[in-house]
């Protein structure tokens, strides 16, 4: 393809826009939508509704008490809504993906589609494009019931800097469901069975949502000395363990979500004393700082997204057509 | 501009060390009906996807209507109509939202799809079926649905692959005669099969590939003489008689073979029938059959790959 792609001529985004519409529809429309919705409401749902149960009976103030619906975990139900899209979001994008390009293969309409004006930079791209729009649309959806709810339940608007801080949220949530959806589009273009393709992606989000905090403190520990002898030492062990964690994208996300929805947060390191000087026990950062904070996470997951597409893409372009 | 509506120079496809199609010239007219004939792996489908360009060239060059698919896909593209070998359409849309898609991909303005979209329906006889889903259609009605997508796109070239596979022999017919439309409405077809007896009857001239290469070219009665002798052959039964030494006297006659229970086939080099009929009758025998046996694609094609194994 290399050297046909240098010279080729006409726009590699001819007929995106219809093959983006079609995908965007017949996602809309399908049965495993519906699915995929009642699932997001039955584990969204349960935290938000105990969260604002638990809420109305706060008596303190909060300047960001519209904030904690979104990050309180009930003691009813150890969970929180951020922490349930944690693991909802993943299992969305790999359902609206794991069959994106194979399930073409497997119905023969692959080289009938691409026989007509376009190039499979377009396919690809309309395909990715479609997923994350329903994604973007579901999650916004979502995120304007809790406000709602939020609305109704506590009788207190939020305030203008809430509501920046949970879009902000919002945009970090479809950023971490494109970075599934690649994961997904790129399983779908490496296998020709859809089933190989799902429990591929699936096995994937299982080792890092289970296993890699475990195999990341191992390593961890593993460097670590025998003995710790000054705080400095210390600091350096922990950051390996954080760099680490972060190859996982839900560890981005959560850092990314615990720095928006939880103003009080500076690092997520330890400090040390002297860095602790003149700090105000629980004050909140200005959204600015909140968001220089987050930034290298935000963009890790925008580049992970990225990279796994570029790599889907990669591969797509030295498939062979013909089934 | 010539009359040539695909022009291939020395085309070669590799697969690692394989040469899946090796060197061949094909040149295809404007509104011929052309066909691509071989065993499966002989490189027919690969050939086809370097026309469209859907797999990389390795070597030689490919014209089609005055452009390069390797540079200029998306104009080939736009001019071409393809049906793959087995076409698959979306399962969950009806036949109408189908050829929608293929008109947005294509640009077509959207009051000028509709109404291409129910004439091209109408051209394959599927237009009481235009809003049911494709999953309830035949494989029949798949191959007629894929006909009514080039019809639709106005397509100057037609590329069916394989069009018939799988089809029964009725749906086989009606496929086989909207080919023929096709021709009638100014379209150059190219069609690859294995199914001989079938391609013979619409194609104007054909390519017989084997193992990447052009075996031979040219038409069906061109084909026969070049590969199973010039002459006319005719099968005779007769009883009464010794068929072989009474026929071997008449003028023309070149063999006489016993083929089957009482029947004789006979090769001359001029239309000998009258002749044939008028000894037999005379030397006291009964003539049951006497028949000019047409070429057959089939014949060429066994005789031809029996060659090629004795030869190897």
């Amino acid at each position: 393809m290399q050297r046909s792609a240098i010279r080729r001529e006409g726009s590699a985004f001819t007929g995106l826009g219809p093959v983006f519409m079609k995908e965007f529809a017949d996602h809309l429309s399908s049965a495993r939508m519906m699915v995929l919705m009642l699932f997001v409401i039955a584990f969204g749902a349960f935290p938000v509704a105990s969260s604002l149960q638990q809420l109305r009976t706060v008596t303190e103030s909060d300047a960001f008490l519209f904030l904690r619906i979104f990050t309180s975990a009930p003691d009813s139900l150890p969970i929180s809504f951020v922490f349930a899209l944690n693991f909802i979001i993943p299992i969305m994008a790999i359902g609206l993906g794991f069959d994106a390009v194979n399930s073409e293969f497997n119905h023969r309409t692959l080289s009938r589609v691409l026989s007509q004006p376009i190039y499979r930079d377009a396919l690809l791209l309309g395909k990715f494009l479609g997923g994350l729009v329903t994604l973007a649309v579901a999650l916004t959806a979502l995120w304007l019931i809790v406000f709602g709810a939020g609305l109704l339940l506590l009788g207190l608007p939020p305030r203008g800097v809430e509501v920046a801080r949970a879009g902000c949220f919002l945009v970090a949530a479809i950023a971490y469901g494109g970075v599934w959806l690649a994961i997904s589009l790129l399983f779908s273009v490496i296998f020709r069975s859809t089933a190989t393709s799902a429990l591929c992606s699936l096995g994937l989000w299982l080792f890092f949502f289970l296993l890699w905090p475990m195999i990341a403190s191992a390593i961890t520990i593993g460097f670590a000395p025998s003995q710790i002898r000054s705080a400095e030492e210390y600091l350096a062990i922990e950051q390996i363990g954080l760099v680490l964690a972060r190859f996982s994208p839900g560890t981005l996300f959560s850092e990314t979500v615990v720095g928006l929805l939880n103003p009080e947060t500076r690092t997520f390191a330890s400090m040390l004393p002297a860095q602790m000087r003149g700090v105000i026990q629980g004050a909140p950062l200005p959204l600015d700082q909140s968001l220089i904070l987050i930034w290298p996470q935000m963009t890790g997951l925008i580049a992970g997204m990225i990279v796994v597409f570029a790599a889907a893409y990669v591969i797509f372009q030295r498939e062979e057509v013909r089934a | 501009m010539t009359d040539n509506v695909i022009d291939v120079r020395g085309l070669t496809k590799l697969y690692g060390a394989t040469r899946a199609v090796d060197a061949i010239d094909l040149t295809i007219r404007r509104g011929e009906i052309f066909g691509l004939l071989g065993p499966n792996g002989a490189g027919k489908t690969t050939t086809i996807l370097m026309l469209l360009g859907l797999t990389e060239v390795s070597a030689g060059t490919v014209d089609v209507l005055g452009f390069d698919p390797v540079r200029q896909p998306l104009e080939v593209k736009r001019r071409v109509g393809y049906l793959p070998d087995a076409v698959g359409f979306y399962d969950h849309l009806t036949a109408r939202e189908n050829l929608r898609y293929t008109a947005r991909l294509l640009a077509i303005p959207r009051r000028d799809a509709e109404k291409r979209i129910s004439d091209a329906m109408e051209s394959v006889q599927l237009a009481d079926v235009l809003d049911k889903r494709v999953s309830t259609f035949s494989r029949g009605m798949r191959q007629r649905l894929g006909i009514a997508e080039i019809v639709m796109k106005k397509a100057e070239i037609a590329i069916l692959d394989e069009p018939t596979s799988g089809l029964d022999p009725h749906a086989t017919f009606e496929l086989l005669e909207m080919i023929r439309g096709l021709k009638k409405a100014g379209v150059a077809v190219l069609i690859s099969s294995h199914l001989l007896d079938r391609v013979q009857s619409v194609c104007d001239r054909v390519a017989l590939f084997n193992h990447g290469k052009i075996a031979l070219m040219g038409s069906v009665v061109e084909l026969a003489n070049q590969v199973l002798g010039a002459g006319h052959p005719l099968l005779i039964e007769a009883s009464g008689i010794d068929i072989a030494s009474t026929l071997r006297g008449v003028e023309g006659v070149q063999t006489v073979v016993a083929e089957g229970e009482g029947g004789w086939r006979v090769v001359a080099d001029r239309d000998v029938r009258a002749a044939v009929a008028q000894r037999i009758v005379s030397s006291g025998g009964s003539l049951t059959r006497l028949a000019d046996l047409q070429p057959s694609l089939e014949e060429v094609y066994t005789r031809y790959f029996q060659e090629e194994r004795h030869a190897a």
